[in-house]
């Protein structure tokens, strides 16, 4: 595959040394004539300069017949335009980008580029599940149909212990997966399945309902009060 | 109108200036509080500290509300990135954006982005004064 990564930081140099172990044909747009030079020199004739956001520079180095492009930059505004000259200039049939801003990811999406990459959703999630007390935990993003898979634990002292799952007020568009009781093996709940403390509930949801689900199934948290 | 100015710098400042004389509610945004300086002291509209392209600052300056989007900082992808979170997330009206590469511009005019850059039109202003 002609992969082109624009961005020659940290993250651009040990993208392109993998995927030029991998066997791809590979070329990074580095602005920087130093960075560019350093890269060269390292890696052998892989780096262009030039600004990965110009249409006369990507036409410069073929981008048309290129199979995929990443940026990976650190600004996202930057990474947005250049899988978007890819797109729209040179039909490169898949973009990727690198967001910092978490809030992007839909943007990016609705604007046509192929995948989204955020290092700080990324860490959010890692830490969300080394967390045991965490309230709830994002296992796996359906983005397509708008659903995800989250895991929500039941505190000893929830006010749902001991209630079949029929009692709960459960928001309409989430459904309960897998129940795993503490030691014991994991069940798939029916409507009389009674929660344990400590269970594990797999569920099914959608960003909007998240903290719904969560309150039906831990009861309703105490929210902070409002600032006046 | 209610509108919406991202980047502080001269043509942002002037055009805030004319707005606001004109009766409009102006909000400037810019990430450099110093920059307001350039702001004329009878101006009655806000000045706002904040990243256009941050969606949490583009609400803090009322877009739901706005009529009106503008953006004119040095950066060619943080005016066309902010226009397109203006136009596509907050469904502004009316969207303007200043590109001063001349192919981007013509990029995000055919997608259907109200650009326009101002080298074209002054090389050719510069032209036409030298073989006057």
């Amino acid at each position: 595959m002609y992969i082109i990564v624009v961005g020659g930081g940290r993250v651009g140099y040990y993208l392109t040394r993998a995927l030029l172990d991998e066997g791809h044909e590979v070329l990074m747009v580095e602005k920087s004539a130093t960075v560019c030079e350093i890269i060269n020199e390292e890696l052998g004739s892989v780096c262009h300069r030039g600004d990965g956001c110009e249409v006369a520079t990507m036409a410069e180095i073929g981008t048309e017949r290129a199979d995929m492009l990443v940026a990976v930059t650190g600004d996202d505004e930057d990474n947005l335009v250049s899988c978007q000259v890819a797109k729209h200039k040179f039909n490169v049939p898949r973009t990727i980008a690198r967001i910092g801003n978490p809030q992007n990811e839909v943007l990016f999406k609705k604007l046509g580029i192929d995948v989204t990459i955020s290092s700080t959703n990324l860490i959010l999630e890692n830490i969300e599940a080394e967390v045991p007390t965490h309230p709830l935990t994002h296992l796996l993003n359906l983005e397509d149909k708008g659903l995800e898979l989250v895991e929500v634990r039941i505190p000893p002292d929830s006010p749902t212990v001991g209630k079949a799952v029929d009692e709960l007020s459960l928001p309409p568009d989430s459904v309960l997966s897998l129940i795993i009781h503490k030691e014991r093996k994991p069940v798939v709940p029916t409507s009389s399945t009674v929660i344990e403390a400590e269970d594990q509930i797999i569920a099914l949801t959608t960003p909007e309902s998240e903290k719904e689900l969560r309150a039906a199934l831990r009861g309703a948290e105490k929210e902070p009060p409002a600032a006046a | 109108m209610k509108i919406i100015i991202m980047g502080c710098g001269r043509v942002g400042a002037h055009l805030a200036k004319m707005l606001d004389a004109d009766g409009h509610s102006v909000t400037i945004l810019d990430v450099d509080p110093y920059s307001f300086r350039r702001l004329s002291p009878d101006f009655k509209g806000t000045a706002l500290v904040g990243n256009g392209i941050d969606e949490a600052a583009l609400k803090r300056a009322g877009i739901e509300e706005a009529d009106a989007f503008v953006s004119v900082t040095q950066g060619d992808n943080r005016n066309v990135m902010a226009a397109q979170i203006a136009r596509h997330i907050f469904n502004v009206p009316k969207v303007l954006c200043r590109l001063y590469d001349p192919l981007r511009q013509e990029m995000y005019s055919t997608l259907g982005l109200d650009a326009f850059t101002p080298t074209t039109v002054i090389a050719e202003i510069l032209k036409e004064k030298l073989e006057s």
